[in-house]
């Protein structure tokens, strides 16, 4: 039984729409031969909502991802994404992985416009829109620049911005800020609040930060070793990086870590 | 001006001493008599029988040698690619083929030599035959070796972008394996110029290599050496050509 129960945590909506965006219905998963990672999993994700999954390591976060993105397929169930259930989703979502993986013999620009180059869109004719894009993410400076010259905290962006030049809806975050020191965390974090309002995207975020997943997320999912729980997020928006020193924000988190201890 | 001039002799300074060095000594060994010339003759001599020999050597000899060796570098270039990526996106190709690459540089090139002069007679092909069968195998490998290196993450993110296999080849693969490729070809272009030296001594006509031989048959050894440091002179040439080119091609690969 939950014995973490607390005012901050309620299952109600939060003012979303209805429609799930990723539904994924019953998944069971197991890498060869062994137990299986995943068994009877259920979780959706509606539009516009920013979702964080948080789970010890090894509990299958990145797994879960990879099967989100079609780079692998469930054992049973069924993943649905925007209402379709296709047998190849390849292509269909914007996955950021764990490291930024730029390409170190191209410019910020060039690393930016690789997903335009692969979905065999005329990239040239996007550059302006991508140059405002690079404005808003404080790197148009660094346009000609080479990634071994940009920080820790640039390169993130710089691979965050080449996962919304896929064009997809659904953002899929493998620990974006998970590399870096806590102060260029926390002005990421001032900055993806600064630009939730406007980017008009669903976001899965995977993190073992807590105060990383309360203050981003309308809803968390707390992936254990054998439960699923859902927790929601009554935080209103838009918000604020300094929520985090409010007494509400810090009971939030302790009752989190509550619950995940409770798991275990 | 002056700071590159000093970096410059720090790089290759220490090189150029222990050469002068080196010569010097040699010379003053063959001068005192010690060694007969015959048996090693003093730089000078060397020097002395290059300008002698220079017209034969210049235009007839190395031009020769230079086409074989330019031919042979250019078709191991072409299979050598065409091999290593088709091994790449091939498993059978690369079960077969794998194995015979490795037995083909078990096969002393002497020995095997004899067989192409019969095959291809005296003209060029038996001496680029030669090139070939030692040239190639670099090329192979190092292409196979650094299509395979391309990381994995890479090849999943594109995966996830939607693309297929020619543009995960185009985008990362080839990109990635460019250094070990030109780091092959590096090895290759020098290859080139033993085989062709050994070719040429087997059975030719023409070419530094038959020009040496020729030359220890009338014990003329600083002819000999004349024809050894020009042939070594075309493959530090060949090399640091190829080193440029790896220069222009990785300035943003390897930017530190």
């Amino acid at each position: 039984m939950n014995t973490c129960s607390g005012i901050w945590f309620t299952k109600e909506e939060i003012g979303l729409s209805n429609s799930s965006f990723v539904s994924i219905e019953k998944l069971t998963y197991a890498f060869e031969s062994n137990r299986p990672i995943f068994q009877n999993l259920t979780m959706d994700v509606k539009a516009g909502e920013f979702v964080s999954v948080i789970g010890a390591s090894g509990s299958g976060k990145s797994t879960l991802f990879k099967l989100i993105t079609g780079l692998l397929e469930p054992d049973q169930g069924e993943i649905w994404i925007n209402g379709e259930n296709v047998g190849n989703r390849l292509g269909k979502v914007g996955y950021m992985p764990q490291k930024d993986l730029l390409l170190p013999w191209r410019t910020v620009l060039d690393n930016v416009l690789l997903p335009l180059e692969v979905s065999k869109e005329n990239s040239q004719r996007r550059i302006p829109e991508i140059r405002e894009w690079l404005n808003r993410f404080g790197l148009t400076e660094w346009e000609t620049a080479y990634p071994d010259e940009l920080s820790g905290g640039m390169r993130q962006r710089v691979a965050f911005l080449r996962t919304i030049m896929t064009g997809r809806d659904l953002l899929l975050l493998d620990e974006p800020f998970g590399a870096l020191d806590s102060l260029t965390k926390r002005n990421m974090h001032s900055w993806l609040l600064g630009l939730w309002g406007e980017l008009q995207k669903t976001v899965v975020f995977i993190t073992h930060d807590l105060e990383e997943a309360i203050l981003l997320s309308d809803r968390i999912y707390l992936l254990g070793r054998e439960t699923l729980q859902e927790i929601n997020v009554k935080l209103p928006r838009p918000r604020s990086s300094e929520l985090i020193y409010q007494s509400e924000f810090i009971t939030m988190r302790k009752e989190l870590e509550c619950m995940i201890h409770d798991d275990r | 001006m002056i700071g590159n001039w000093k970096k410059w002799l720090g790089e290759y300074g220490p090189f150029l001493l222990v050469t002068i060095l080196i010569v010097s000594g040699w010379e003053w060994v063959v001068r005192r008599g010690m060694i007969p010339a015959f048996i090693l003759p003093s730089p000078s001599a060397i020097w002395m029988s290059l300008i002698e020999n220079r017209e034969l050597l210049l235009e007839d000899h190395l031009p020769a040698t230079l086409k074989e060796v330019l031919l042979g570098f250019g078709l191991s270039l072409g299979g050598g690619l065409l091999l290593g990526v088709g091994m790449h996106f091939s498993r059978p190709l690369e079960k077969v083929l794998y194995p015979f690459l490795v037995i083909s540089q078990t096969i002393p090139l002497i020995a095997i030599s004899p067989i192409f002069i019969m095959w291809f007679g005296y003209s060029i092909w038996s001496k680029v035959a030669v090139t070939i069968l030692i040239a190639i195998f670099p090329i192979v490998v190092s292409t196979y070796d650094g299509l395979k290196a391309g990381g994995i993450e890479y090849r999943e993110l594109l995966l996830t972008m939607g693309a297929n296999r020619w543009t995960i080849f185009k985008k990362i693969q080839l990109p990635m394996a460019l250094p070990s490729i030109l780091s092959g070809l590096k090895m290759s272009v020098v290859y080139c110029v033993v085989g062709a030296t050994i070719g040429e001594w087997l059975g030719a006509s023409v070419g530094l290599g038959y020009f040496s031989r020729r030359m220890s048959g009338n014990l003329k050894a600083d002819a000999v050496f004349a024809a050894i440091f020009l042939l070594s002179l075309l493959g530090i040439v060949l090399f640091l050509i190829i080193s440029f080119i790896e220069k222009m091609l990785l300035k943003n690969q390897i930017r530190n």
